[in-house]
């Protein structure tokens, strides 16, 4: 299906850099042992950036481990820069610089010391040293903060430094285990432009993994890797080629996105609908446009244009080949019949929830800077920034579960300050790692969270048997949460937080980590309930997630960048040489113009 | 481009920079520097001053029937053992009372004819009640009574002009520990549960943080080897504990006036070889348990706990039962405290010292064997 990975060879004399032939590695004990990788094959060209790119739990990290020659796979052969990786690993980490998913940055150690230590671990020679640190820091930008303690760095830095202690002796090949994730778009864009440097100047082959699928366009071959399986390999545009003539931006004035992707998503031969600015993204099965106006009644002015395909699409198109038969529509269902036309339609609604400059500080350090915004009843409001912006603080004093530092904060009417409890009792909470127990089954930890609760008989069955329903749990309703998928354990997590029907649901993180498909199915859990009503709110570090929200708030350091509507925010960043910014050149430049107001030092 | 010379000189950069690293880490973590150095000061104050097995100044109720000269040279007996705070009841109710609310351990009764019945050939009676609720104190009392009495009999005798009419006669001499000071004794083990403390349980928590951070995936990648990586922990924490050791010895010598009779190179190497055997425990564990709450715990159940209890620092092995008086064997703070106690009160006694520190060399040997047999350079 996907195009064999040598096309042209650059170096046709020279031995692949990474061959990996029928590897396959399980982890646990026997009877519970889980495949994290199954038969997986794949070659690496020298001088390109490889992408390996698939969800959490694809087996990416196991894969750059084994090539590290820090896994033993249970079968297989891996040979990296010519030798063999379980035998020879000694020899091969000599040879490569390997940046783990969580860097061992010495925290108590500063910059200097902890590239001292890598250089010392290297065996780079004193009389060289000053020179490479001096590149180094150029191309890192850390200079500056060279006596700085480690700890002290903001992610996107830590992120930097570990990558300059993996390159203190420069290694032909280098692997790096998502160097991007959870770092702010300004971090992501530099490591990105010191990969390709790399690259480029000093003729290094990197392998990358992520989970961002905009990034898999910038490599220059991607290997995708999806439960353990090889999907495909090939450069992007071989990829992206699939999908040409089946993407198509629909726009239909007077009507909410989230009702058009909706009802988009529902209809036949659609793969995918996604809302993307101004406009609801669709790709379809076959060539031909969809009949979108026999999908949208009461449309009054619909507009389908052919749109450029992404790496995304294809991604999506695969995973959804790979589920058919039987589960393909799961998912693809439209909206449990709640979406009422009224919440088609755009309107004013009450608030819901104020927040006036309220300020959180630990020690001496403030995690939120006073920040003022409103949610209304009935939206899906948005909290958008990178890890350490302040939205996990600014999230639990909105649940009460940490007080405000000064400020005001009402929840449906209520000040936190006074009526802490009874606020709770309107709102759900979804926390980061799913407060799940995990040898219990869902049905008992559903049975669990209702009595926490305080739901009882009748009415305790009744919302078990309904959300059960709701979430399409019910076939695992004795299964223990331990063993559920990522997706469905959010799921899970989501239903426990509904128990007891509250007005306004808080989700902290939702979609980290889990595949594109569980994402847009949550997604569209969240438009079913924003349809019923419900006041939803989230935070991410997806930028394009943050199209599915009605408004959205920027962070940055604790303080709030930009509020508004997607399109706002947006339209606010275009300048004459971006006219159409994505959220994330909005995020970038709103990040710029702040460092220029010096409102970072 | 690497010669057989280059790696090895690679590999002493790599030491350098992994000893450094963890000096470094020391200085700026403040628990490994109060685990190091305010534990053993903290501990030895405690049980320096604190903790005394010497039964001094007892309260004890002397209840005296029909006082006159002949009870009062007695009850005067009492009086001037520092073994004794007596305070006097004239009626045996009010003394019974006294032992009840625990404000006196111990009661000694004259009748009310005491001073009649000496003089007669089946003697005087003087009935003794003792709080049994703590044995060991109960018996130290009873025989402290009986000492009071018979030294009070013999000084009667001597002023009598006769001298006291009994067929066999012991004359104790107390060796090692002449004054009997607890103290003595409980200070040269303290040293040994400090040294356990340091070795076992520091190295087990820094070694579980590398895991936990992630710090050791990032090592592993490097050329550096597991040995580099085992030797480079060990080196550190093996200064570090000595200098816990040095801190101990000057404290029990100089504050506390514990003798030290045996000399300073036995006492440096039977430390050296106890610490070793300590740190590779704390390896040990930590190898296997890769998380610095699991690895503190174990740490303290396997290593602190028994050489606490089982090690002969406080409560003698002799009189344990059987089985385990042979459990304790394999707690390798037993040998260390024989040597210690050694050392301190009776000086250089070979047949002591020699076997106990072939057993500390193989606990040793064994453990660092497990520790290199377990630790891979892998990451399952």
């Amino acid at each position: 299906m996907a195009p064999a990975s040598s096309k042209e060879h650059p170096f046709p004399g020279e031995e692949r850099v990474i061959a990996v032939r029928e590897v396959s590695k399980s982890f646990g004990p026997g009877g519970r042992s889980v495949a994290a990788l199954t038969r997986v094959s794949m070659e690496m060209r020298p001088g390109v950036v490889t992408g390996l790119v698939g969800p959490d739990g694809a087996g990416k990290t196991t894969l750059m481990r084994i090539l590290a020659g820090l896994v033993i796979p249970d079968s297989g052969e891996v040979t990296v820069l010519g030798m063999d990786a379980t035998r020879q690993s000694l020899k091969v980490q000599a040879s490569i610089g390997y940046m783990p998913q969580r860097f061992g940055l010495y925290e108590d150690l500063t910059v200097q010391e902890n590239m001292d230590l890598y250089a010392d671990l290297q065996g780079v020679p004193e009389e060289l040293r000053q020179e490479r640190y001096r590149e180094l820091m150029h191309m890192t930008g850390l200079g500056p903060f060279t006596s700085r303690l480690a700890r002290r760095l903001s992610g996107g830095m830590k992120q930097k430094l570990g990558l300059a202690c993996t390159l203190i002796r420069p290694p032909r090949l280098l692997l790096l285990d998502e160097p991007t994730v959870g770092v702010d778009p300004v971090s992501r864009r530099e490591l990105w432009a010191i990969v390709a440097r790399l690259v480029q100047e000093e003729g290094m082959t990197v392998l990358l993994s992520t989970a961002y699928l905009d990034e898999a366009e910038q490599c220059g071959e991607v290997v995708i890797l999806h439960e353990g399986q090889v999907l495909g390999s090939g450069p992007p545009g071989s990829f992206t080629n699939q999908i040409k003539g089946r993407a198509f931006a629909v726009r239909a004035a007077g009507m909410k996105k989230r009702y058009i992707q909706e009802r988009l998503a529902g209809a036949p031969d659609v793969i995918d609908a996604v809302i993307q600015g101004d406009h609801v993204r669709l790709v379809t099965g076959t060539a031909a446009p969809p009949d979108v106006r026999t999908l949208l009644p009461g449309a009054e002015d619909v507009s389908v244009q052919p749109a450029p395909p992404r790496f995304e699409d294809c991604f999506i198109a695969m995973l959804r080949e790979r589920g058919a038969g039987g589960k393909a529509d799961e998912g693809m269902k439209g909206p449990s019949g709640v979406a009422a036309p009224d919440f088609a339609k755009e309107g004013n609604w009450e608030h819901i929830i104020e927040v006036r400059d309220v300020k959180r500080s630990f020690g001496d350090f403030y995690a939120v800077k006073g920040i003022t915004f409103n949610v209304r009843k009935g939206e899906v409001f948005g909290l958008l920034g990178a890890n350490g912006a302040g939205k996990s603080t600014t999230f639990r004093m909105l649940c009460g579960l940490l007080p405000a530092g000064s400020g005001r904060l009402l929840v449906d009417g209520m000040d936190l300050r006074h009526a802490a409890a009874a606020a709770r009792a309107r709102i759900g909470y979804m926390s980061q790692k799913f407060s799940l127990y995990g040898n219990l089954s869902v049905r008992q930890n559903l049975d669990f969270f209702s009595s926490a609760y305080g739901l009882t008989g009748q009415r305790r069955a009744e919302r078990i048997s309904s959300v059960l329903g709701q979430f399409e749990l019910s076939g695992f309703a004795d299964t223990r949460s331990l063993d559920l998928s990522l997706g469905y354990k959010q799921r899970l997590a989501m239903a426990c937080a509904l128990m007891h029907e509250p007005g306004i649901l808080f989700l902290d993180e939702p979609t980290s980590g889990v595949d594109p498909l569980a994402r847009r199915e949550f997604w569209r859990h969240i438009n079913d309930l924003a349809g019923q009503g419900i006041t939803v709110l989230v935070t991410t570090h997806f930028m394009e997630e943050s199209e599915y929200c009605d408004r959205l708030a920027i962070m940055s350091a604790g303080r709030i960048l930009a509020l508004g509507s997607p399109e706002d925010i947006k339209a606010r960043a275009a300048t004459a040489e971006t006219p159409a910014p994505s959220m994330e050149d909005a995020f970038i430049s709103l990040i710029m113009a702040d460092e220029q107001a010096g409102g970072i030092t | 481009m690497k010669g057989e010379g280059s790696s090895r000189g690679g590999a002493a950069m790599r030491m350098r920079g992994l000893v450094r690293k963890e000096f470094l880490q020391v200085m700026r973590d403040p628990s490994s520097i109060a685990i190091a150095f305010l534990m053993p000061v903290v501990l030895l104050v405690l049980f320096g001053y604190g903790v005394s097995l010497d039964a001094e100044h007892v309260p004890i109720a002397l209840v005296v029937e029909h006082p006159d000269a002949g009870t009062a040279s007695f009850t005067g007996a009492f009086r001037q053992s520092r073994y004794f705070s007596p305070v006097g009841f004239s009626t045996m109710r009010a003394a019974e009372d006294a032992m009840r609310r625990g404000l006196v351990d111990g009661i000694v009764r004259l009748r009310e004819d005491f001073v009649r019945r000496m003089g007669e050939p089946g003697g005087a009676p003087v009935q003794v009640i003792v709080n049994g609720i703590d044995a060991n104190n109960a018996r130290l009392i009873s025989g402290y009574v009986e000492g009071v009495w018979s030294t009070w009999l013999r000084h009667k005798a001597d002023a009598g002009g006769s001298s006291l009419d009994i067929p066999v006669q012991v004359e104790p001499r107390i060796w090692f520990n002449s004054e009997l000071r607890s103290r003595n004794f409980l200070v040269p083990g303290l040293i040994a549960v400090i040294m356990t403390l340091i070795g076992a349980l520091l190295t087990a928590l820094v070694m579980a943080r590398e895991w936990e951070r992630g710090t050791m995936e990032a090592l592993m990648v490097t050329p550096v080897t597991m040995k580099e990586i085992l030797l480079g922990k060990l080196i550190p924490y093996f200064i570090l504990g000595m200098g816990g050791m040095v801190l101990s010895v000057i404290m029990a010598v100089r504050q506390f006036g514990v003798p030290l009779r045996g000399s300073l190179p036995v006492l440096f190497i039977a430390s050296s070889l106890f610490l070793l055997v300590a740190l590779g425990m704390g390896l040990l564990i930590s190898t296997l348990a890769k998380n610095q709450f699991v690895a503190g715990q174990i740490a303290i159940i396997v290593t602190f706990l028994p050489a606490f209890i089982l090690s002969g620092f406080i409560f003698d092995i002799g009189s344990m039962p059987p089985p385990i008086q042979v459990f304790t064997h394999v707690i390798a703070a037993r040998y260390f405290v024989s040597i210690l106690q050694t050392v301190f009160l009776a000086g250089n006694v070979w047949q002591v010292i020699l076997p106990n520190a072939l057993a500390l060399l193989i606990m040793a040997a064994f453990f660092f064997g497990m520790v290199r047999r377990k630790s891979r350079k892998r990451l399952e």
